[in-house]
């Protein structure tokens, strides 16, 4: 775990999201995938994104960097990331990534180079024509002052750092030659060549058994503190953000409805739904007890993308929804306490 | 990497060996044979038949003994010898008749070939990343127009308005001063002024098909997250472009590469017909209507080698630019 630095100022800050909205214009309706998220990443901090399945983690994630397939858009907001241009602290630019056109000069500078990406699916993360080696050097030729020797020798270096079995011979093979969980090893590596400050994992493990997992996180973990950097870690396992992360977001329907410390998530949460999410982890004695009861996940689905809710998204799924408040008006993020704050009706 | 280039020559021998079968039962199939009816031919119209040239005709291809003797000596002749036998037809060697010919439909073959690849792949990836944009739809109808209009119909609107318009006539690959001059610069020349002609009518269905599979091959491609990565490591859309997706699309055209030359040959001949080329498909046409054996037989036997080494060639190609193959990884992508 990355060590918390108290007295944290705002010259820790990364990367600020204000108002995030991605959308994407369909025949059939306008997908709000991203409504209105704020997010903050502060230096060298894990933070983790929790929600169920489509409620906009990854599209959260492509905004930042600019790969939200077509027909999405970023309609509204800010992405501010304060890039640090030389060794001075203190001394930083603050470029607004939502302001580029995606194919942007600067913004490609950024990518893979300060800010990069894991994705989710190891086995097609890789072109399988080429070998592993040329897709790691090429980002590190890409931004990085070096001949095609060293970029090798630093591609090797990295594959070893991220515990790749012979990382001089992995260099020259084909990504069908590896092992899913090696392939995620590499384009971990891929993603580390160039020393981001910034790593936005989307649910880096999820395709993965569960003692690569493991394996996986431990690394990631040891990295993290080993190259300073700070990690966006996206997922829909609670566990996993137990394990990794000091600071929670938990999303529902494209917006942050609590935001607080990785403890008070599972001592103190707030929101309806982040308890339901709490709730679906199963407990080892209910599942030897057959107890279906308690194994159950939150009630009802995700609605449809397409439906907009009037007031709060997750009234209709809320077991403590207030007729007349809940489904009229939407309410608002609210700060609690210091670090802590909620969109709900309940503590308004 | 030898070994597969290995194993995949050696099973081209028995492949061959059933081609040249083929190709001997083709010209035996029909009855008569064209010696027969030449005589007869003679005969009849009450002329001398010089028996002894016949005898001798006879007894060198062996056309009185059974079918396995004659396809023996034929195959002895081709190849120890190297003779592809008399077109009778001709009067001449078969060797003698094909031997420039086949040049210039391989040579017709390639122009195309650069032609169609150079013009439609291009096209095929703009559309690709242009999906349902107005240029999308445009190449999508000249493509379809371009299926479907026949090559003969389009040689013979380009011939008309060159006529009617430019007072040019397209038709042959030379001009007369040179149609029946040896090889020089001056006659290569000369064909370069007249062959983009065919090149274009024989090359605009090939065009329309290459433009619509690497469309559809890229739109593939482009879907898969290895672009989005590629992407994510700040690689400008054209780097991303040629090193991912286009590497991958770009595979199934290699592998068609081997059946070039039986497509022009077989699709080109009516263009060849109507443009009056001198080249392999129109002399393949007339022997096969005449029952000039040994001249058609050669020439199926020519084309459907070319076409195997073709293919051959095409998947060592395959193989070099894509390690699934070299590998024999059966895995899907
Ligand atoms: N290419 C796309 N076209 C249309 N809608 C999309 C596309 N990608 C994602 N979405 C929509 O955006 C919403 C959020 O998706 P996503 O960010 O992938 O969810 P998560 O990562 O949390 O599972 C979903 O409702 C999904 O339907
Ligand atoms: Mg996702």
């Amino acid at each position: 775990m990355a060590s918390v630095e108290n007295g944290a100022g705002p010259q820790d800050i990364l990367l600020e999201i204000k108002g995030l909205k991605t959308h994407f214009a369909l025949d059939e309706g306008t997908v709000r995938a991203v409504d209105g998220v704020d997010l903050e990443v502060r230096r060298k901090q894990v933070v983790g994104v929790v929600g169920e399945s489509g409620c906009g983690k990854s599209m959260t994630a492509m905004s930042i960097m600019r790969l939200i397939p077509p027909p999405g858009q970023i309609v509204d907001g800010e992405i501010r990331f304060h890039r640090p241009f030389d060794e001075r602290p203190d001394a930083k630019d603050i470029v607004d990534l939502a302001q580029f056109e995606s194919n942007d000069r600067q913004l490609r500078d950024i990518r893979g180079n300060q800010i990069s990406m894991v994705f989710q699916e190891p086995m097609t993360a890789l072109s399988p024509v080429r070998t592993v080696g040329k897709q790691i050097a090429e980002a590190i030729l890409l931004h990085q002052d070096v001949n095609k020797s060293e970029a090798r020798d630093i591609s090797i270096e990295t594959l070893a750092r991220v515990k790749m079995p012979n990382p001089e011979q992995r260099f020259d093979d084909y990504p069908f030659q590896l092992s899913g969980g090696m392939r995620q090893r590499a384009v971990i590596a891929m993603a580390l060549a160039c020393r981001p400050q910034l790593l936005i994992a989307d649910e880096p493990t999820t395709a993965l058994d569960v003692t690569t997992e493991a394996q996986i996180l431990d690394l990631m973990r040891e990295l993290q503190a080993e190259y300073d950097m700070a990690i966006l870690y996206i997922t829909h396992n609670l566990g996993v953000v137990a394990e990794m992360a000091e600071e929670v977001v938990v999303m529902y329907l494209g917006k942050v409805v609590e935001r607080c410390d990785v403890d008070s998530i599972f001592y103190n949460p707030k929101h309806p739904y982040t308890r339901g999410l709490l709730n679906s982890i199963p407990r080892l004695e209910d599942v030897l007890q057959d107890n279906r009861e308690k194994l159950n996940a939150i009630e009802g689905m995700v609605p449809s993308s397409f439906q907009r809710l009037s007031g709060c998204a997750f009234h209709p799924r809320c077991p403590d929804f207030m007729p007349g408040v809940c489904d009229e008006a939407e309410p608002q993020l609210i700060q609690l306490e210091e670090g802590h704050a909620v969109r709900c009706h309940l503590y308004t | 990497m030898t070994v597969y280039i290995l194993q995949r020559v050696m099973r081209m021998i028995p492949l061959l060996f059933l081609l040249s079968l083929i190709a001997f039962l083709i010209i035996q199939l029909p009855p008569g044979d064209y010696l027969t009816e030449h005589i007869n031919a003679l005969r009849a119209s009450g002329r001398d038949v010089d028996e002894a040239e016949v005898e001798r005709l006879m007894k060198q291809y062996a056309l009185d003994r059974p079918m396995h003797i004659q396809y023996l000596t034929w195959i002895q002749n081709i190849l120890l010898k190297g003779s592809f036998g008399q077109s009778f037809q001709w009067g001449r060697p078969v060797n003698e008749v094909i031997g420039d010919k086949m040049a210039l439909t391989f040579l017709l073959a390639i122009f195309t070939t650069v032609f169609v690849w150079a013009v439609s792949v291009p096209i095929g990836i703009y559309v690709s990343v242009r999906q349902y944009t107005f240029t999308d739809y445009l190449f999508t109808m000249i493509g379809f127009v371009g299926l479907a209009v026949p090559g003969f119909l389009l040689a013979m609107v380009v011939m008309y308005f060159s006529f009617a318009w430019f007072g040019l006539k397209v038709g042959g690959l030379f001009s007369p001063a040179y149609e029946l001059e040896p090889w020089s610069i001056g006659k290569f020349q000369n064909m370069l002024t007249r062959i983009w002609v065919p090149v274009l009518i024989l090359g605009i269905g090939g065009t329309a098909h290459i433009i619509r599979v690497m469309r559809a091959t890229m739109l593939d491609e482009l879907r898969k997250q290895y672009v989005t990565v590629a992407r994510s490591k700040g690689l400008s859309e054209f780097a991303v472009l040629m090193n991912y997706p286009v590497r991958i699309a770009i595979n199934p055209l290699i592998s068609s590469l081997g059946f070039l030359l039986p497509w022009i040959i077989s699709g080109g001949t009516v263009v060849e017909i109507v443009l009056n080329l001198p080249t392999a498909a129109v002399v393949l046409y007339r022997s096969l209507l005449s029952q000039d054996m040994f001249l058609a037989g050669s020439f199926i036997l020519l084309v459907g080698t070319l076409a195997l080494v073709g293919s051959l060639l095409a998947d060592i190609a395959l193989a070099a630019v894509d390690p699934r193959i070299r590998f024999g990884s059966v895995e899907e992508f």
